[in-house]
């Protein structure tokens, strides 16, 4: 537009100041112009998503949210950083300090690592390793030990019974985490974050190739998302955490500066899920429309990101909690049938020829599939007899 | 020839293994042989086993250390009192026999040619090669390393559940 | 000292570490804990030979060890429910204890 590719701005700025440092420290300095804007842009990102949350919260429930700080409540997170920078920071005596103290720091490195395979733009990704979605994964699985080791170093009953309850059900919905993006490596052929969004760039006529504009697609983001609001134990899975619930779950016995660490932890855990959605299912940053691609690249994946978490606020403020039992038959006996079941669907589309027959194929084998199952889940709640069950 | 990469991973995996194996409480044990797992983790990464790496990531700190930590909180670990080192034998005995082992393994090495061979240029080893191999040459271990894992999976759940209780 | 003598020594001190911990502790989870180590061992020597073993390149190291992981996992399982059992018939993981031997 003004001779300037914005598309690329980023990645000519990091040359250009490539190009002004001595030749021994340019590795050092590539990876710094990197890692840095990452480290500044997310954090930041989760500051504007807690007023955003607040305000949206607020007004799904009939009421504004904080708006005396600012322009519209707009500076309430400088007011929250100051509130939890100068609290006192209490540890309890019986508390085992050091694992109570390196929990926070666990957390927040692993919540800062899946960044790593994440194409923001295009060209604009820091590390392409060729498996990058087993990457992802691996590392939310490291995530459960620091959620536990929050909660068994604070030696409280309330708060290692969260640990645990968290724990599973973070090992519960990994699967058909796992399973739905199966599917979606089985159809690119290969793990690498860059080459799946790459898939999804064409255009047919004015539709895009994005996976969720498939019908195993449309059901595995669905089971996706579903399976990320759970992971990062976001309303209606936060029985862990519920304030109504278990005071707060495996965060009680921290204060302050900590207790902020752990909500930074966990909201960044859920851009980075929700960023692997988009990367896996929405196309990454390619544009929806076909005269839309004069949009640079990093603007439309910020803008799907926010998308996403407009859907995460307002899935919070819409839908009770579920209890333990709830959640854990959800998990095993719904969404791992389904998503086995979207595996098999997108099989049979990427094996039968283009056209009318592979559409019917595929959204006859999640039609049938999720009806039995949610008839089928339905008739086993049935209304028992009451029962007692003692404390053994 | 090996870089400062390796003798800090080698460090943090054998500092994690000696402190799981000598920690009084059981929690702390786990706790270190996860980062004894991570350690050797990304120590296959650096050897260039992409898929490998990540794989021992996931399966055995994500899934087998927080196992075992499971474990420990069933069956009460961290309460019990009792000295740490088992009194059936002398636990002298145990470490000898261990770095007598040692001793004879590092003999092995050193009078090998793993000391003398130069180094080699590191493998392609791209996931679709692995997927090929194992899809064409491995098919028979893969389905039934398969079978093996649902039948563990069954095993384990039955041997634990709790038994039914009669009612009086 | 080249690149594969180095892993070949921090797979035999680890495996060392590992025997030493499973015949000295007394609780029964810590045996296996120290089982797992040895078995991880093994999996680190395969893979340096992969990578630095006359026969550089070939899928068989990669393989044995993807394999020997799931194995580990299915034993790691089984082991850790027969503990849980073991612990509800007899409450107590001591080794000590559950052997009969005298203190």
């Amino acid at each position: 537009m003004l001779g300037i590719n914005f598309d690329q701005v980023f990645v000519l700025l990091k040359h250009w100041l490539l190009g002004y440092s001595p030749a021994a420290i340019q590795p050092a300095v590539s990876i710094l112009l990197t890692i840095v804007p990452i480290l500044l842009v997310f954090p930041v990102l989760f500051a504007l998503t807690t007023v955003l949350e607040r305000k949206g919260l607020g007004r799904i429930q009939n009421r504004y949210g904080p708006n005396r700080v600012g322009f519209y409540g707009i500076l309430q997170p400088m007011a929250d950083a100051l509130k939890s920078l100068t609290k006192e920071d209490i540890v309890p005596a019986s508390a085992d300090h050091t694992v109570h103290f390196l929990a926070p720091l666990v957390l927040l490195a692993v919540a800062f690592l899946p960044y790593a395979v994440l194409p923001i733009g295009r060209n604009m990704i820091a590390a392409n390793l060729d498996a990058g979605v087993l990457f992802f994964f691996a590392i939310g699985a490291i995530s459960e030990l620091s959620v536990f080791m929050a909660g068994w170093s604070s030696r409280n009953k309330y708060s290692l019974l969260g640990a645990m309850r968290a724990v599973a059900q973070m090992i519960s919905y990994e699967v058909p985490l796992l399973l739905s993006s199966v599917a979606v490596i089985m159809a690119a052929g290969s793990l690498s974050t860059v080459e799946i969004v790459e898939k999804q760039a064409g255009f047919s006529g004015i539709f895009p190739h994005w996976y969720v504009l498939t019908p195993w697609g449309f059901a595995g983001f669905i089971l996706f998302m579903i399976a990320a609001t759970a992971e990062t134990n976001r309303s209606p899975f936060d029985l862990p955490e519920g304030e109504s619930e278990i005071i707060a779950g495996y965060y009680i016995e921290y204060s302050g500066f900590k207790f902020a660490l752990f909500f930074l932890g966990e909201y960044l855990g859920m851009f980075a899920i929700s960023g692997l959605g988009i990367t896996l299912f929405l196309g990454g940053w390619s544009a929806p429309l076909p005269f839309l691609t004069w949009i640079p690249s990093w603007i439309w994946f910020f803008a799907k990101l926010l998308g996403l978490i407009i859907g995460f606020i307002w899935v919070r403020g819409t839908l009770p909690r579920l209890r333990m039992d709830q959640l854990m038959n959800f998990a095993w006996k719904f969404m791992l049938p389904m998503a086995l079941v979207v595996v098999v669907s997108a099989g049979a589309w990427r094996f039968l020829p283009q056209g009318l027959t592979r559409w019917l194929v595929s959204t006859a084998f999640i039609a049938v599939a999720y009806l039995l199952l949610a008839r089928g889940v339905e008739t086993r709640n049935k209304i028992a007899k009451r029962t007692y069950r003692f404390a053994e | 020839m090996m870089s400062a990469t390796f003798f800090i991973l080698a460090a943090v995996t054998l500092i994690g293994a000696c402190a799981a194996m000598m920690l009084r409480g059981l929690v702390h044990c786990a706790l270190a042989l996860a980062v004894a797992f991570a350690g050797l983790g990304t120590l296959y990464l650096n050897l260039g086993a992409q898929f490998l790496g990540l794989a021992q990531l996931l399966v055995y700190v994500g899934a087998i250390a927080v196992l075992i930590v499971f474990v420990i909180l069933l069956t009460r670990g961290g309460d019990s009192d009792s000295p740490a080192l088992s009194p059936t034998a002398l636990p002298i005995a145990g470490v000898l026999v261990a770095t007598a082992i040692f001793a004879i393994l590092a003999w092995a090495v050193f009078h090998s040619v793993a000391i003398h061979s130069p180094g080699l240029p590191a493998p392609q080893a791209t996931i679709r090669q692995l997927g090929t191999t194992l899809m064409a040459d491995y098919v028979l271990p893969l389905e039934v390393i398969g079978l093996m894992l649902t039948a563990a999976l069954i095993g384990a759940a039955i041997v634990a559940m709790k038994e039914k209780q009669d009612p009086q | 000292m080249t690149a594969l003598a180095g892993c070949l020594l921090v797979s035999s001190m680890l495996f060392a570490v590992g025997l030493a911990g499973a015949l000295t502790r007394r609780n029964t989870i810590l045996v296996l804990v120290g089982i797992e180590l040895m078995l991880n061992a093994a999996n680190l020597n395969f893979v340096a030979f992969w990578r630095f073993g006359p026969h550089a390149g070939e899928a068989t190291g990669m393989i044995f060890v993807l394999f020997s992981i799931g194995v580990a996992a299915a034993e790691a399982a089984v082991g850790l429910a027969l503990i849980l059992a073991v612990y509800r018939h007899a409450k107590t993981t001591d080794l000590s204890q559950l052997t009969g031997r005298p203190q």
